[in-house]
Order: structure tokens, then sequence, then C-alpha cells
């Protein structure tokens, strides 16, 4: 990006500024420390010039937002022309006590709905399931069955906002209740607009809320894909996550490498199974975190954003709108400290603003009660604000990509590109992402790394404040939320009661139906569809595919 | 020559899949010579009571963060008292509200260790208070 | 006989896992608990069980228990991981496949950390086979993981050993071909639906050719799926037909004496262990001797011979 003169120019004078400068006021006075590093353990230098950033090309490597390789964003415009979706993750209870909160949050002025669901959802089981006791509502709303999903979305209008939701396992189910619900109230399966999570890899890889063994799972996603391109054109039919990875105790650069790893996986299954790329391309979307640093969180982002342009132009792209990468981010749930928990602003505050300078298109700010419990409309509305504070006060939403051209930020962006093409190398010589998956790589990996952090944290060598610094005697007083504790019987009464009601004829002709496609290998989402709308619960249409597929078995690593 | 060593379970009840704080604790408990079993994820009670019974351990370690903890670190004290295992040390960590811990501890879980607790916190705690 | 054996010969679980703790801690209730059970072991099938991490070893067991059960016998798994030689401690981690496994009254789960023994083995898990199998577990399976020559204490113990090998892990084949190809009774090769299963299957044929020429019994090799339940039948056959090979030559006593050697030895290894480093008076002694070794004194030889002659006198 420099003349070759100028360059030799600046590295001389930069030994000279070591020389003179630098290394006599350290050896007066040493740095805090002897070796600075971030968090996937990098070495950061004193200072960054013109010369660490040589290599790079201004048009080919850096470029205009909008334009290939998306580095500095993904539209022309970026946040002077739209401000991204604030989407606050929320769920809890029944569907009725989560359709309060969304008309809450609505009110608050969230732009966009985001759906945690509880852990037997998760699973397919029905509230009524065994493995389902202690978990109902407990870490986001119960939806057993067509029935749950349109209290969930009462009054709420589907037609003009999205709502993302986050399921995985059963996603393609869940999905179909969506789907079904907006056909019973009118309206068009091409008008509405969402995401389903989808991405099983990372489940294997991190998060463990599977299902079914990869082989299977993979085909109900490109399944999800397929459908979705034909009738659901405004559906993201998946979020690629490194957001789980990152809370499973990975790096920033495990997060990156192991997430658009991910994503190359589902595009080449994709093209396997015969779809055009620049069909299906377009409706895949990634969700990040956004951790405590700064500025490696940005360049995560940015350089994310390459790669997965890079990527699929290789792998055929020929539409632009296939090569950018829309990705949510939200902040760091495991960097939230349980003591003192109000200081958990401030880190939400930072972290939000790290990914809205990585140019990020949806948001969710975490609240501060959540290392305790689940977060108080209070906590949610200040979570909130803060993601308004930034985007009306800050003025960082004046100019596209602020932080471009930083040579610490470029250097960064560029390095950390480097790391993640050094781990897909490890990957592919261990036969790929699902081989990779079932030797353990991913999980040793990071379960080594989180095992890192904490050791480091309990060495203090890293410090994190109120928790191995700067501690207060204090008594926590956090307003905790509390639950509607007739939910769960209200839920199990209307199960029993939809069980009585609905034609149970037709519903076991469309499980069968469906048990059929499964063991064969057609497209399984309009039987999915047929059995939703009978009122199949989510339970017995899972436990058609479980019976088919069977269950996957943990990878146990440490 | 008799060698005592620290048996302990680490067990993760019900649904829930973080394992980053049970697999971190599993670590450190090692790191400091104690012996560790783990029972992986998605367990019910009875399960874990069973595991707990022959491997014959002196602590069990129950980790959830989904906060189903009410019914099911219950669940694992009630059995594990109706198998007469009194003297086993139950401890337990997650997303734990400050107001459920003293039910807990009603309850026979000893101790309750929140997100952010150092793990020598732990260690000590186990060694301190280990019953036999 | 105390009451401890007495309920371990009821089959109570409560008081098996404890023996067993005490055998591990080495102490004298368990010296007094293991003399009054011998009398009644004897009965059990012992199987050994070795191989690489990732050979699928824990699943294969969970497979082969299954079946064991479907014919109507009880079976006792002994577990076996490394125990750190830095810290003392162990992660124990075969259990997790297994869960499900032990709700099973006829299935009887111990993991075991190595406690510094070498060879793959604690040291207690001569007590810890004699247990179950006087507490009248039909089937008793050890299992270990093989790294390289370590595993061959396995043979000791059991009366079928069983070498298990992934398809596509080279190294496995190459610590085979290291020396410890004799210790196999019975090859598994675990995950035969991967890549490359025609070439390691030939690759250990061809070493069992080697090793087994001019002998009357040729070691299988089997393939399974254990994930799949694939070959688990089979390989119970060959277990079987192993046994009554060993019955029909007599080899059997002589694989039994073998165990009893070996824990014989292992015995009195720790007694004297025990005798020189643990007493105070000896232990004074040893540094004493220490210093003079430092300061050229004497030497470590002229050391060690002191020290027994005080003891063989």
């Amino acid at each position: 990006m420099y003349d070759k003169k100028e360059l030799e120019q600046i590295r001389k004078q930069k030994e000279e500024w070591e020389k003179k400068c630098y290394t006599p006021l350290i050896d007066k006075h040493p740095e805090r420390k002897k070796r600075f590093e971030n968090l996937s353990n990098n070495e950061i230098k004193q200072l960054y010039t013109p010369d660490d950033i040589s290599h790079l090309e201004y048009l080919k490597d850096i470029g205009f937002p909008g334009n290939y390789p998306f580095l500095r964003g993904i539209h022309a415009t970026m946040h002077r022309g739209k401000l991204w979706t604030m989407r606050q993750f929320a769920g809890f209870g029944s569907a009725e006590e989560t359709n309060q909160r969304y008309k809450y949050l609505l009110s608050h002025g969230e732009t966009g709905l985001s759906v945690a669901f509880d852990y037997p959802t998760l699973y397919g089981y029905d509230t009524d399931h065994p493995m389902s006791r202690g978990e109902f509502g407990k870490c986001g709303v119960a939806i057993s069955s067509l029935k749950d999903m349109e209290i969930l979305f009462q009054g709420i209008p589907i037609d003009k906002i999205t709502t993302s939701m986050t399921i995985n396992g059963p996603a393609a189910i869940v999905w179909a209740f969506y789907i079904a619900n907006a056909e019973n109230r009118g309206i068009q399966k091409d008008i509405i607009g969402g995401t389903i999570q989808n991405d099983i890899l990372k489940e294997y890889i991190a998060q463990k809320s599977y299902i079914f063994p990869p082989e299977p799972s993979m085909r109900l996603i490109i399944d999800t894909f397929e459908y979705g391109s034909q009738y659901v054109p405004r559906w993201n039919t998946i979020s690629i996550s490194g957001y789980h990875i990152r809370e499973a105790g990975s790096t920033a650069v495990q997060e990156l490498a192991f997430t658009v790893g991910d994503g190359v996986e589902y595009v080449k299954w994709a093209i396997k199974r015969g779809l055009s790329v620049d069909e299906f391309a377009p409706r895949l979307s990634f969700f990040f975190n956004a951790h405590n640093d700064f500025f490696e969180e940005i360049a995560k982002y940015r350089a994310a954003r390459r790669i997965w342009a890079k990527e699929m132009k290789k792998l055929g792209a020929k539409k632009e709108r296939s090569m950018l990468m829309r990705f949510h981010t939200q902040t760091a749930g495991c960097s939230l400290t349980a003591q003192q928990p109000e200081i958990n602003i401030v880190r939400v505050t930072m972290q939000a603003l790290a990914a809205i300078l990585g140019g990020t298109q949806s948001l969710h700010t975490n609240s501060m009660d959540e290392a305790l419990a689940l977060p108080s409309e209070k906590a949610v509305r200040i979570a909130l604000r803060t993601q308004q504070i930034i985007a009306e006060e800050s003025g960082v939403t004046d100019t596209i990509d602020p932080v471009g051209g930083s040579y610490y930020i470029e250097w960064l962006t560029d390095e950390m590109e480097e790391q993640t093409y050094r781990y897909w190398e490890r990957v592919e010589k261990l036969g790929g992402v699902l081989a990779a998956i079932e030797k353990g790589f991913y999980q040793r990996e990071i379960a080594a790394a989180s095992y890192k952090y904490q050791k480091e944290i309990d060495e203090h060598k890293r410090i994190i404040v109120g928790v191995n610094d700067y501690n207060t005697d204090e008594t926590i007083d956090i307003p905790l939320l509390a639950m509607d504790e007739k939910g769960e019987e209200r839920q199990i009464k209307r199960l029993n009661k939809l069980k009585k009601e609905r034609n149970n004829q037709k519903v076991q002709r469309n499980l069968e139906a469906l048990r059929t496609i499964a063991e064969g290998s057609s497209n399984m989402m309009p039987a999915i569809l047929d059995c939703v709308h009978s009122y199949a619960t989510l339970g017995e249409t899972c436990q058609v595919l479980r019976d088919v597929f069977g269950e996957y078995e943990e990878q146990a690593i440490y | 020559m008799v060698e005592r060593k620290i048996r302990v379970l680490v067990a993760k009840p019900g649904l829930d899949g973080h394992d980053r704080g049970a697999k971190i604790v599993a670590r450190a408990l090692r790191d400091a010579g104690m012996e560790v079993i783990y029972t992986g994820l998605h367990q019910t009670a009875e399960m874990i009571v069973e595991a707990a019974i022959q491997e014959d351990v002196d602590v069990v370690g129950l980790s959830l963060l989904s906060g189903a903890h009410m019914t099911l670190f219950v669940d694992v004290a009630k059995l594990l008292k109706k198998n007469g295992l009194d003297e086993v040390l139950i401890i337990g960590g997650g997303i734990i509200p400050v107001e459920d811990v003293p039910k807990l501890q009603k309850e026979g879980i000893a101790a309750v260790f929140g997100p952010g607790t150092p793990t020598e916190k732990i260690v000590e705690y186990i060694i301190k208070n280990v019953k036999r | 006989m105390s009451d401890i054996v007495q309920n371990i010969l009821k089959g109570d679980q409560r008081s098996i896992a404890r023996l067993i703790t005490l055998a591990e801690n080495n102490d004298k209730i368990a010296t007094t608990a293991m003399k009054d059970i011998h009398p009644y072991t004897g009965n059990a099938q012992v199987i050994g069980i070795t191989g690489v991490m990732g050979s699928g070893k824990s699943t294969l067991i969970c497979e082969l228990t299954r079946l064991y059960r479907k014919l109507g016998k009880t079976v006792g798994i002994i577990a076996i991981d490394p125990t750190s030689p830095f810290s003392g401690g162990a992660l124990l981690g075969d259990r997790v496949r297994m869960m499900e496994l032990a709700m099973d009254d006829g299935v009887f789960i111990r993991s075991l950390g190595t406690r510094g023994m070498l060879g793959g083995l604690t040291s207690a898990v001569y007590d810890v086979v004699e247990i179950l199998d006087a507490c009248g577990k039909d089937v008793v399976i050890v299992e270990t993981v093989g790294v390289g020559q370590a595993e061959v204490d396995i043979i000791k113990i059991a009366d079928t050993t069983l070498v298990v090998i992934v398809p596509g892990l080279g190294d496995s084949i190459q610590t085979l071909k290291a020396g410890v190809m004799e210790i196999a009774d019975i090859y598994v090769i675990n995950k035969a639906d991967r890549p490359g299963v025609e070439q390691t299957i030939a690759e250990v044929e061809s070493l069992v050719d080697i090793t087994c020429s001019g002998k009357d019994r040729k070691t299988p090799v089997l393939s399974t799926i254990a994930k799949q339940g694939k070959g688990i039948d089979v390989l119970l056959q060959e277990i079987e037909d192993h046994r009554s090979y060993l019955e029909k030559t007599h080899l059997f006593e002589k694989q039994r004496r073998l165990r009893y050697e070996a824990e014989l030895v292992e015995i009195i290894r720790k007694r004297l262990m025990s005798f020189i480093f643990d007493e105070q008076t000896c232990k004074q002694r040893i540094n004493d001797l220490l210093d003079r070794i430092g300061e050229k004194k004497t030497d470590p030889y002229t050391a060690a011979e002191e020290i027994l002659g005080t003891i063989l006198k």
C-alpha cells in the first residue's frame, strides 16, 4: 500500500525510535507486562506501522464497502443507511408469558424478535416427557405444538417483523410450526422473514444440543435450504454460529476458524445435493460472539467477511449476494460476572461497540443479571438502551468501518485470517469437518483453551474486575424474574386437550408418511408440515425421526 | 502405605449441554491430585447416584446452567440419602440465583459455586469438607 | 468373616465399592478381607481389552456387555485410565458411554487410576478382579489404554486378551510391530466402516501369519462396528472359543497360575517398598545413606546392599 522508498524510511525510523526512545524508556520503567497477549494468546507489539501491513494491497485486500471482498462491510451505506436490527434473545415459561415479554420489548423500540426455547424443546421433547423434568420454561419458552406457537405470536405482526429462532436438532419441525402458524393466519410463506439457527455442526463441536447423528442431521438441514429457497425465500435457513463455540471456551481465532469452516461444509453438502450455490447461499447467515478483547473482536468480524467472500467465490458463487456474510452478534454470556453484576453493563457496552464497529447486521446485548438468572424486565431494558445509546449518541455510525486502515486492525485482521487457514489445514488432514468432530479435535482444542484461560485467571495473569481483583464485599441485590408457577400445569393440560381433540387418525397417517419419507431420501419438509398442521406434537414428530435416524452419542473430551 | 485419594464424581444432570464449567472443574480437581469420574451429559438422578455408589466417591459435583437446579440437584441429594450415602459431600455449580442457595443447602447441597469462582476455591473447599 | 466380605458375597453394591477403595488405598482392612475372599474366587471369566485412545473400546465393551446380559450373564467392568504423574490425580472418563448400562443390577462398573504403576494397570487391579469374581460376576472385563508396550501386563490378568485397532490409525499397527504382537488372543478391527479397513485387516493378518507360524492356534482377526452393534456376536463366540481352547489344551491353569504369580510378586513388591520407604526408622536411614552417597562416602550399590542386608537377615 506504500511505495518502497517510503516503507524503507518508515522501517528505518522505527528502528531508530526503538533504539533511542523506546528501549531506554523501558529499561528505566519496565512495561506492565513482559509479554502482551490478546485472548487468542497472540503476542501484541507495542506499535504497528505501515510496515506491518505492507504486503496488503488496498484495492485487492481491503476495498470498498458493498464490494468484494466485503472486508469493510456488506452494504455500500452500512449503518449510515440502516441501523442494525436490535434483537433481544428472549423466552421463558409458557407461550403466554413470553408473548407478553415480546410485546414489552417491541413497545420499547426493539426491531426484531428472537426466540429462546427451553431445553425439552431444544431436544425435541414435549413438556410431559420424563427427561423434561424440572426444565419447563427454565431457559426459554416451551413449545410442544403448533398450538403453543399460535399463542407465542398472538397479536404480533409476523408479516412485518422478522423472527430469529435458536433451535437446532428439531429446527425443521419448529420452523414448520412457524410457517403453519403464518399460513393459518392467512400470511403467505413467501412474505414471512426470519432465521432458524439450524446449525448442527457447532452442536457436536460445542453446544451439545444435538439429537440425531451427523449424516441425517445434515440431510435435514439441506432439506430446509432446498425448501426455503423454493417456498420461503425471505427466510435465513441457517445461522452458522460461532457464539456457542466461544461460550464453550474457545479463543477468538478458534471461533472464527471453526465457524467459517462449518459454513463451507454446509455449502459443500448442499452442492452435493445438487443445489445451485447462488440459489441458497444468499440465505445463509452467521452468528458471532462479542467478547472482551475489543480490537481482536473487530478484526474477527472483518476477517470472517473476507474469508467467506473468497471461499464462496472458490465454491462457484457468481452473485455478490452469495459472497457477502451477514451476521448477528451477541455479547459474551460467559464474560458476565456474578460478582458486582451492575458492572456487566460496562462490559456489554464495549462488546456491543466492537460488534457495531465490526459491521454487524443485528445485535443482542446481554443483561447484567444473566450470570445469576434469567434477566428481569429492567435489566433487559437497560441492555436494549445500551444499543440505542451507541446508535444515537456515540457517533460511531456516522462513517463506514471507522477502524479500517488502522495499522493494528488491518494487521490483526490479516493475522487471524492466516491462523484460520492454518486450522483448516489441520482439519483437512484429519479427514474433514465430520471426521474432526468424530476424532474430538475441536472439542479438545476448545477444552484446552478454556482451561488455559481459567488458569490464567486463577493465577492472576489475567485480571477480571470483581473476580480476581477489585473485589468488594457486597450483598447482591438483583431483582429476579418471577415465573408463573402454574405455567407447566397449564401447558400439560393444553397438551392433553390437544391430543384428545385433534383428528388422531390424521395425525397417525401423517406421522407414518413422514417415517416413509425419512427412510427414503426425498425432502422431508412437506411431510413435516403436514404433521404439524394436523397438530402432531414436537415430541411425536421428533420421535419418528429418532426411530429412523437413531440418536447421537457424546464424544467425551476434556 | 495407606494412600487416600479423594474421589469426585462430576455430573451433568438434565438436558443442559453447557459443559465448559464441569470440564474446567474436572481438570482442576485432577491437577489437585484427585480422582475425577466424569459422567458426561444428560444424566438422570438415578444414573448419577448409581455411579456414586459403584465408584465409591467422596464428593458429587453437579453442574447445571439451565435453571432446573431446584428440581434436579434436589432429586440427586434425596436419592443419595435414600441409598444411605450420607457421607458424600454434594456441591453444585452453574447459574444459581442467590436466593436459591440457602434452599439448596437445606436440601443437602453443601456449597454452590457460581460463575467466576476460582477453581482453587473449589479445591480448598473439598479438601476441607470431605467427610471421610 | 467380616461383615464387608459377607455383604460382598451377597452382592451388595456399596460393600463391593467400598472394599475396592480400601484395596486401592492399601488399607489393612482390605488385606484381611482379601484373604477371606480368595476361596470364593476363580469362577469369573476375565477378559482384557486394550487399544489406543479413540479406538472405541468403551463402546465395544458396552455392546459386549449387552450381549452377555442377554445371555443371562452378569458383568463386572474395570476401566483403567492413567494417573497424572505430576499431580497424582486422574480424569476417569470411560464411564461416560456406560452410564445407562450401569443402571442394570447385573452390571457393576468401576473406574480406576493407574496410581503410579507402569504397564497400564493399577496394582489394585488383582484385588478388584477377585472382588468382582467373588461377588458373583460371571464375566469381568478389564479395560486399559494401550500406550505402546505398556499394556503387556494385561495378559497376566486376563484369560482372553483383545487388542482393538482402528483403520487409518497407522500408529497402532506400528505399535504392534514394535513388539506387543504377542499379547493378543483376538484382534478386533473396530470402526470397520472407516476407509482403509481392508488394508488394516490385511496388515494385521500378515503380522499374525508371522507370529503364529508353527503354533496350533492362529490369532483370529475380527472386524466390528461397535457403534452399530455389528460383529459383536461373532466376537463373543470367538471369546468363548478361546476359553474352550485354553481348557482343552490345559493352558487355562497355566494362565491362572500366571495371574497368581503376578499378584504374588506385586504384593511382595508393595510390602517391601512400604517397609523400606515408610517405616520412620528406615526413612531416617535412607536419608543418611543419601547424604553419604552425595558426599562420596559410599555409592548407590553399596547402600542398596546395606538396606537389603538388614531386611533379608
